[in-house]
């Protein structure tokens, strides 16, 4: 298929479509409304469903019917509405369902406001709802990996039976690049799910439930889902930008806020300051051993993020006290620009 | 090459749409390309702008502030983005509606009279388009032949549109080139 220059929102639609979604229960909020737009005039074109729910609530319960029945389903929210979804987030966690949840973010807490934000972190990697589970969190850089990243999401959802999530922010969503469609699956060609509540004539029932009463029932659950997040940690991707050799600082940050490091390090790089990045993709589970590297050919890392500093916490944990760890963050919808990083850095090699 | 360009104006007056045939032109054309709307919560007639970067490398930052290029359609556009173009960078002034100039003499001021100039071909609705003709000719960032192929499939539905703004930017155009010949000469 040919480049297409497309919103990440709307890339993230069409990527769901490729990926043999059919279903989309959603309400709508700023600014992730075109994801719904696309697929309200996208899905009834391929035979699926597009369904705007009386809110968030009810959206996401119908994410958790529809999974149960065995159907790729997603939905895609920004923060409040996001966090309207937890307690089914958490059902359908413990149940056990594959289903993929995209949050473009905005700034927050409360309604906050509706520009780029990475507030959610803690939300979107320690859990988000109650109970003790997590959910596997992907976060793109580009509209292109949007599309990729949304299409994988699925899978990934299939494999685990687990809940996946991908974070982007205002910028992400609402930006337009060039983005092209890999592979395109139909439902037909995915394989079947035998534990889906798909009507039980001649075999036994399938049972979908999140519910046990029995303490050591549910402690044995807890521990399987425990092992299957273990499991998780082979999917762990990021990139490494620029950190061939020894860098005096380490700049750590995912999503657009690392395209805007990448622009700063060219500028650095242009006046002699040795700087690299580590992106990570997944932020759950988060790529601690190659961030352990990346941290062992580093002066200092410089943590920068659109928060007051979330990631920042599993960035200290891997650097475990061996290197200093700075951090800079932009918060409320403001977005940092490319000098402010290079200052920040600038600061730190006694530059500034 | 790597060029980041903002084109600011009215709400309405179509600067996201120039934006996004420049995008689309430059991906067309095999470049790198972002096109960044700026979403905050705006009021009907309030201003509008967006950030194309057009680069032969993948784009890190889609926002800037510091453009290497300016496309104003109105005052309050002029006011808040002139001191951030680059020194050697260009501003395209609609002098239709703008009255001043820039007061910058670091960069290449293209004045164009983008509302006349639209209005004498049929609508003043495509003054976008004739300042998106000077700046093409002034910079040469971009293809004029591959942003009216572009307009073309842009406007498919409506094929009555496109001779009309396929003029206005050649109008543009040329007044571009002019104004970047006469400031070599």
């Amino acid at each position: 298929m040919a480049k297409k220059l497309m919103k990440g929102c709307e890339a993230i639609g069409e990527a769901a479509i490729q990926a043999g979604c059919r279903l989309f229960f959603g309400y709508p909020i700023t600014p992730q409304n075109e994801i719904p737009e696309y697929l309200s005039a996208r899905l009834p074109q391929v035979g699926g469903t597009f369904l705007q729910a009386e809110s968030e609530v009810a959206a996401s319960n119908m994410l958790y019917g529809a999974a149960g029945a065995g159907c790729r389903v997603f939905t895609s929210s920004s923060s409040p509405g996001i966090s309207l979804m937890m307690e089914a987030m958490s059902y359908i966690a413990g149940a056990e369902l594959p289903v993929v949840v995209v949050n473009i973010m905005r700034g927050g807490p409360g309604l906050g406001g509706i520009l780029p934000s990475q507030s959610d972190y803690f939300q979107a990697t320690k859990g988000g709802g109650h109970g003790d589970y997590r959910v596997l969190v992907l976060a793109p850089s580009t509209v292109q990996e949007a599309a990729d990243l949304t299409q994988d999401a699925f899978d990934l959802a299939d494999q685990y039976r687990n809940p996946v999530m991908v974070v982007g922010d205002g910028l992400i969503g609402q930006m337009m690049e060039p983005v092209e469609f890999k592979r395109s699956v139909t439902p037909e060609d995915l394989p079947p799910k035998p534990w889906a509540t798909t009507g039980c004539a001649g075999r036994k029932p399938n049972i979908i439930n999140s519910l046990f009463l029995d303490p050591e029932q549910l402690e044995a659950h807890n521990w399987h889902m425990h092992r299957k997040y273990q499991e998780m940690a082979r999917e762990i991707r990021w990139e490494d930008w620029k950190l061939e050799g020894p860098v005096d600082v380490l700049i750590v940050a995912y999503g657009t806020v690392a395209r805007i490091c990448k622009t700063a390090i060219e500028a650095l790089r242009a006046r002699g300051v040795k700087v690299g990045l580590f992106r990570p993709i997944t932020l759950f589970p988060y790529p601690e051993a190659p961030l352990s590297a990346a941290v062992e050919k580093a002066g200092k890392v410089l943590v920068t993020e659109l928060s007051t500093g979330q990631m920042l916490e599993d960035v200290k944990a891997v650097v475990a006290g061996r290197k200093p760890v700075s951090f800079y963050g932009r918060v409320g919808g403001m977005v940092m620009t490319p000098e402010e990083i290079e200052h920040e850095v600038s600061k730190l090699v006694g530059q500034a | 090459m790597h060029s980041e360009i903002i084109m600011a104006g009215f709400g309405g007056q179509g600067v996201l749409l120039i934006g996004k045939l420049l995008a689309y032109a430059g991906m067309k054309a095999g470049n790198e390309v972002t096109w960044m709307p700026a979403y905050g919560p705006e009021m009907r007639g309030g201003t509008c702008n967006c950030t194309v970067v057009l680069s032969d490398r993948p784009v890190g930052s889609p926002i800037t502030r510091s453009p290497h290029a300016l496309i104003v359609l109105n005052l309050p556009s002029l006011d808040k983005f002139e001191s951030t173009v680059r020194p050697g960078g260009v501003i395209v002034v609609n002098t239709s509606l703008i009255n001043r100039l820039p007061a910058r003499t670091d960069v290449l001021t293209v004045p164009v009279a983008a509302n006349e100039i639209a209005q004498e071909e049929g609508t003043p609705k495509a003054a976008n388009m004739v300042a998106l003709g000077a700046f093409l000719g002034a910079t040469g960032l971009g293809d004029l032949g591959v942003v009216k192929e572009v307009l073309a499939e842009t406007f498919a539905s409506r094929p009555k549109l496109v001779g009309l703004n396929q003029t206005c930017l050649d109008r543009g155009y040329e007044i571009g080139k002019t104004c970047a010949a006469q400031a070599r000469s």
